[in-house]
């Protein structure tokens, strides 16, 4: 891992709002529901585990340390596995045809290094299975998270549903590639006469 | 120029919207101001001292007069009858309601124009050669790039909330005249040895708290290959540049701390990665865009069409040597009308102005003009025949200072009277300076100088690359100025050179600038040979006979000017 990600946030620590959300999201008789990338809303069936050293049960996601450190055996059972900002997910490059899902964590919505670790999960190791954006989730940001290829949104507890399901829809068309979108407006755009 | 199509109006129309619901869900309490503020700031609306400051979009300096219409329109609307150019060739409106915003894009969307990503933690308005297109020593025209580049870099998914802001820059001519060494990214555009078309890529410079002079790690990258070496460079940044001090987290530090070679592997590694594919510009599309920027219908002259007279009129001729440029076409040349003048805080523009300078741009071009990065504007297709009837309307407006790269045409950034980042005002700095130096022939007897002036670190003014630069500093909450010489931003004026100023001695108070530029310029016209520049009297002969000058004045009369200033 590159020397430089490992540093210390202090700017971009957790907000307190994610920190309820956390909270909220820890314990599955919360009935909370996830937003899908397509719009729908549907049951969450995941807990997420921040603690580094609890044995995990199945339905976990677990932070990617741990996952890594698990048995083989213990891979195989459904468990998940989350990225913090400043790891890389190549750690998880061995697990891609196995793991039922993958969160990506954003402790604050500035912090843009999930971004780059959802486009790395699915462009560079080929990750299919669910991209999950956990942390402080916010309305507004849906719709780059989605263009990375993230495909679930646990959504900070404030957040108002119907205004996330619009924003999914905010543009009907973009210039430059990415996950959703790997061929660029250049390629797709007629080449039309300048007026 | 670039116009655009029914997919970019798109594309802007729906941005409009998201920011009007957006700033309605924060009007309505239901966005709270941290995180509305990132939304806003990409949208180009800063929180001021007094008031919203909205930073509307410039790409690459290039308007058009319907453009500059809707500018002064809305100036005149919405804020108060007058902008501010900066030097991102921007305009900043300083006055302006909060909820009125969403219907200012409005209107600007009607034009092309925008202030997507005018601010926050992203890619930056792209800046370039202000005579691209025109300029006789350009190796291609950068504006094609730079419009695929700003498209490229619109709303891009993954780089929306970078460590620290990141500005690039074009620079496609022998002399480099968009301070490119000075950026996130540089790009020159190069010709190989074969002949193709390329990029030298430098990263890492910049100007703010720790000036750096960036690094080249890649001497030729294919011009189709841009956007995918751009993008690793961006990701490489993205991933490991620091987020734990605002201070540290320009990708100048990174590569700092990794070492350039360093920084170079791994933005290279992940190149090989994107290489190629669907990324690469396709010549088509290279066709497309540099079809709206073909020169346009321009009349041939022969060759007494293209003799400029000034003969026997002395401020006509002076008018002409400063702010006069050679066009590649013959009969034409590059008018730079002055927005530097003694009364004016520089790059202010009034919407009267602005009319004038869209009508003049119609009538003495194509409807075409240009902001340059040292906040004046350009009519870049002038009639050599047309140049005395241009002078003459232009003096009328007060745009027609013979000043362009003399001491008084300063880069001033907004300072303490307007900027809440400022630790001291800079305006009331240029007017005194501009004061001092009224007399046009002793200026243009000085020759080129650049000065430049920041009211804080961050150096929107560019004091670093000055060749006197003034920094205004805050000690123990009282406003004093810090003096730099012998800074370069590679320009001809400065003789090509890239160098940051180095600074005297002690700051001094305000009213002791005027003073102290006064001595910095009695050393030089002492010292100076035969047709030396002051940088390069500065470079020949030290930083010691300016501070032994300057100091031994401030001693007589410090105590004075500071009891003065308290």
């Amino acid at each position: 891992m590159n020397p430089q990600s490992a540093v210390h946030d202090t700017e971009y620590k957790r907000s307190d709002n994610a920190q309820a959300a956390h909270v909220a999201a820890s314990g599955r008789a919360s009935g909370g529901h996830v937003l899908a990338a397509d719009g729908s809303w549907r049951a969450d069936t995941w807990r997420i585990v921040r603690e580094d050293d609890a044995e995990p049960v199945d339905g976990d996601i677990v932070p990617l340390a741990r996952y890594v450190a698990l048995a083989p055996a213990q891979r195989r059972r459904p468990i998940g596995a989350w990225i913090g900002p400043d790891q890389d997910p190549s750690a998880l490059a061995d697990f891609v045809d196995t793991l039922p899902i993958v969160a990506v964590d954003f402790p604050s919505f500035r912090d843009g290094r999930g971004y780059s670790i959802a486009t790395l999960l699915r462009t560079r190791l080929r990750y299919a299975g669910p991209v999950r954006a956990i942390g402080d989730v916010l309305v507004d940001q849906l719709f780059s998270m989605k263009r990375v290829g993230i495909s679930e949104f646990a959504l900070r507890a404030d957040q108002k549903p119907a205004v996330a399901e619009s924003a999914l829809r905010t543009f009907s068309e973009v210039y430059q590639r990415s996950v959703d979108q790997p061929v660029p407006l250049f390629r797709r755009r007629a080449v039309a006469e300048p007026r | 120029m670039y116009r655009y199509d029914d997919i970019d109006r798109r594309i802007l129309s729906q941005r409009v919207a998201q920011y009007r619901d957006q700033l309605q869900r924060h009007l309505a309490g239901e966005l709270p101001v941290e995180e509305f503020r990132p939304l806003r700031l990409q949208n180009g609306l800063y929180m001021q001292r007094h008031a919203h400051m909205l930073r509307i979009a410039v790409p690459y300096g290039l308007l058009s007069a319907t453009q500059l219409r809707r500018l002064a329109a809305i100036a005149r609307r919405y804020d108060r009858g007058y902008g501010h150019f900066s030097t991102r060739q921007n305009l900043q409106l300083n006055w302006i309601d909060l909820p009125d915003t969403a219907d200012i894009l409005a209107s600007l969307a009607e034009v092309e124009m925008h202030a997507i990503q005018t601010s926050g933690n992203c890619v930056r308005n792209i800046t370039t050669d202000e005579f691209a297109g025109v300029a006789t020593d350009e190796i291609a025209d950068p504006r094609p790039l730079a419009e695929i580049l700003r498209q490229w870099s619109t709303f891009h998914p993954e780089f929306a909330f970078l460590p620290r802001k990141f500005k690039i820059a074009i620079s496609a001519t022998r002399e480099d005249r968009a301070a490119t060494a000075f950026h996130d990214i540089g790009l020159y555009i190069v010709r190989s040895p074969a002949g193709d078309l390329g990029v030298r890529v430098l990263v890492g410079g910049g100007m703010g708290r720790t000036p750096i002079i960036g690094t080249v790690i890649r001497d030729f990258v294919p011009i189709a290959e841009t956007l995918n070496y751009v993008e690793a460079i961006l990701r490489v940044y993205n991933r490991y540049g620091r987020r734990d001090n605002l201070f540290k987290a320009r990708i100048k530090i990174l590569v700092k701390a990794l070492g350039a070679a360093e920084f170079a592997r791994q933005v290279d590694e992940e190149y090989a990665h994107v290489a190629g594919g669907e990324g690469a510009i396709t010549e088509a599309e290279f066709a497309r865009v540099a079809a709206f920027f073909a020169p346009p219908p321009y009349a041939s002259v022969d060759a007494a069409g293209d003799r400029l007279d000034a003969a026997g009129d002395r401020a006509y001729a002076r008018w002409i040597e400063r702010n006069v440029r050679a066009h590649r076409v013959p009969g034409y040349r590059s008018v730079v009308l002055s927005l530097k003048k003694p009364g004016v805080a520089p790059g202010d523009c009034t919407s009267e102005q602005m009319e004038l300078v869209a009508d003049l741009s119609e009538r003495y071009g194509f409807g075409e003009l240009r902001v340059t990065h040292e906040q004046n504007l350009v009519l870049p297709d002038v009639p050599v025949a047309r140049l005395r009837e241009l002078w003459d309307e232009a003096r009328g407006a007060g745009l027609a200072t013979p000043n362009i790269g003399l001491l008084t045409d300063m880069i001033t950034c907004p300072g303490g009277d307007f900027c809440s980042l400022a630790n001291a005002k800079s305006i009331p700095i240029s007017q005194s300076v501009t004061e001092r130096f009224e007399d046009l022939d002793y200026l243009h007897d000085l020759g080129e100088i650049n000065l430049n002036i920041s009211g804080c670190m961050n150096s929107c003014g560019h004091h670093h690359v000055g060749h006197i630069g003034i920094l205004g500093v805050d000690k123990d909450g009282s406003e004093w100025y810090q003096v730099s010489i012998g800074g370069a931003d590679g320009s001809d004026a400065g003789g090509g050179r890239t160098a940051i100023g180095r600074v005297l001695g002690p700051s001094f108070s305000a009213p002791q600038v005027p003073d102290v530029i006064e001595d910095l310029i009695a050393v030089y016209v002492a010292q100076r040979r035969d047709g030396e520049r002051f940088i390069d009297t500065a470079a020949r002969i030290g930083l010691e006979p300016f501070k032994a000058r300057v100091y031994a004045r401030s001693r007589d009369g410090s105590d004075e000017a500071i009891r003065e200033a308290a």
